[in-house]
């Protein structure tokens, strides 16, 4: 295999406005296969923004963006085949409150990849147990702590088994004793060689996993580059304050 | 709701007190003034036979006009709540549709019955649209028919078959009226589901409908029910307003009594005890549904 294959994800000029306000200006971005890319930056400067494009939770309103070969147009077959290749993990849970975790795990192998009730359970157990609560499986999301949701979450999004995986920001909820057993899971799906993109300020995290460090800021990418270089010899004024605030304590 | 009311301490204090000894001397002064000052002579005896009455050939029981009044209203309540019901869901839906058409649809349809008063729109509905309306929908051909079947569900719905097309037309002023309001607790049933909730469905590769259905609506129902089981109340209590159009429900008959004996008091209080026997019977059953359902989510 060649190092130079098509990128797995490619953005070209992305710019994304809401109202005046332009979130996004230009971001050119190419992930490979099996890449991880760890997004950073201040508040407001576009990392979710872009991430969320990605799976077209945003419309973007300009530019191109390409994921798995497929273009994000109008055309709402592609943006299903797209998500459904696509799994995404966010800030805030957003289980459903109403089914138990395994009816969370189900519902979308079931509905959108047409499984049977008992293949869904099989691949559901399956992932619940690698994060490591199958006992929680009848239990409802209330009743689990931030940590275990968030597991279940990370659970529910690879039971559609996606090839690349989008984390917004998804420790930032979290007790801080929580949030190492949500790192520690992610963690362990970087080393299977899953592609992610991974919104958050857990900088240890970032020079554990990350191939691509990547700096945000004002709806631009500043800086790209791996984290050797990231960490030691950033280039741009702007990553060097963000690096030094959020180093430093 | 209930369970935290139940769970305070009920304790008396001197206002309590003072609010009940008001109440009672209101009460007092009000059958003074009408046994002095009106010298109302009360006859209940007079206005119970409207109620229902032995026929003397027969010796049988036989309905009279406040029953019968009685009984058209629950029909209208019954039927109402399905039709309203039905018209809330669909507009609700259309309320929140991408389809900008449709919420155009919705909200013109919203706005034009919540901005005119309940008299105002049953009469032009009445005298405009339902004289139009009716025939159009072959509503007196329905009630002539030959048919056993369709003889047996026009007396059903209506009672009277000579009477049924203007029952039709009170139903669907009712059913427009009330469709209005449950179509806004529908719309805000739906929006008060958080945002994150369709993003999570949406980002799993689900359709719109599916996330709809297997999503926010189980999640929607349970926050709809208690302001819809209201609605369904509202409903039973406006539906005295068609009375104005002539359907014999029950204020209808309630005025016909009052004026033909002039026990005015008596008939309206009776009047008043019977919809607040079937209004009252409806809470309690909405509460324990409400309750059934809260039990069971757990």
């Amino acid at each position: 295999m060649t190092e130079n294959q098509d990128p797995i994800i490619r953005l070209t000029d992305v710019s994304k406005f809401f109202g005046e306000f332009q979130a996004l200006k230009s971001v050119n971005m190419e992930v490979q296969l099996g890449e991880r890319v760890v997004v950073c930056g201040p508040s407001g400067s576009g990392k979710s923004t872009m991430i969320r494009c990605i799976n077209r939770l945003e419309e973007h309103d300009a530019g191109r963006i390409v994921v798995d070969g497929k273009e994000l147009t109008e055309d709402m077959g592609n943006i299903l085949a797209v998500r459904r290749e696509v799994g995404m993990v966010f800030q805030q849970f957003n289980l459903f409150p109403h089914l138990t975790v395994l009816r969370n795990l189900t519902l979308a192998p079931m509905r959108a990849r047409k499984l049977s009730l008992k293949e869904a359970e099989e691949v559901a157990m399956q992932y619940l147990e690698r994060v490591q609560i199958p006992d929680q499986a009848n239990k409802y999301p209330s009743q689990l702590s931030g940590g275990q949701q968030q597991r279940v979450a990370i659970a529910r999004s690879l039971c559609m088994k996606p090839r690349i995986m989008l984390f917004d920001e998804p420790t930032s909820a979290l007790d801080p004793e929580m949030i190492k057993e949500v790192l520690d899971v992610m963690i362990e799906l970087a080393r299977e060689g899953m592609t992610m993109i991974v919104v958050t300020h857990e900088m240890g995290f970032a020079k554990t996993v990350a191939d691509t460090m990547v700096f945000m800021d004002h709806g631009e990418i500043v800086e790209s580059a791996p984290p050797s270089d990231f960490f030691t010899a950033p280039e741009s004024e702007r990553t060097q304050l963000f690096l030094s605030q959020i180093l430093s304590h | 709701m209930t369970a935290g009311r139940r769970n305070k301490k009920t304790r008396w204090s001197w206002i309590d007190l003072l609010v009940i000894a008001a109440v009672i001397a209101f009460v007092v002064f009000v059958v003074v003034r009408v046994e002095t000052v009106l010298r109302y002579t009360w006859n209940w005896g007079h206005v119970m036979p409207f109620l229902a009455y032995v026929d003397e050939d027969t010796g049988r029981w036989v309905t009279n006009l406040l029953l019968e009044g009685l009984i058209l209203t629950m029909r209208l309540a019954v039927i109402g709540i399905v039709i309203s019901a039905l018209i809330g869901v669909v507009m609700g839906l259309c309320r929140i549709s991408n389809n900008l058409f449709l919420r155009m649809v919705a909200r013109t349809y919203v706005e034009l019955v919540r901005n005119t008063p309940p008299l105002v729109f049953i009469f032009i509905f009445y005298f405009f649209l339902s004289s139009q309306l009716m025939p159009l929908l072959g509503v007196d051909d329905l009630a002539r028919s030959d048919s056993e079947f369709v003889q047996w569900m026009v007396r059903m719905v209506a009672g009277d078959p000579s009477l049924f097309s203007n029952f039709v037309a009170g139903l669907i002023c009712l059913s427009l009226f009330e469709g209005a309001y449950i179509t806004e607790i529908v719309r805000a049933g739906i929006q008060s589901i958080p945002r994150g909730q369709w993003e999570a469905g949406k980002s799993m590769g689900l359709s719109g409908f599916d996330v709809m259905r297997n999503v926010i609506l189980p999640q929607a129902v349970s926050r709809i029910m208690p302001p819809l089981a209201n609605q369904f109340i509202i409903l039973i209590k406006d539906s005295s307003i068609v009375s104005l159009i002539s359907i014999q429900e029950l204020t209808f008959m309630a005025v016909e009594v009052g004026v033909s004996t002039s026990r005015v008091f008596e008939v309206w209080i009776l009047t008043a005890v019977m919809y607040f026997v079937i209004c009252y019977a409806c809470v309690i059953v909405f509460n324990w549904l409400e309750r059934r359902a809260e039990r069971s989510k757990r």
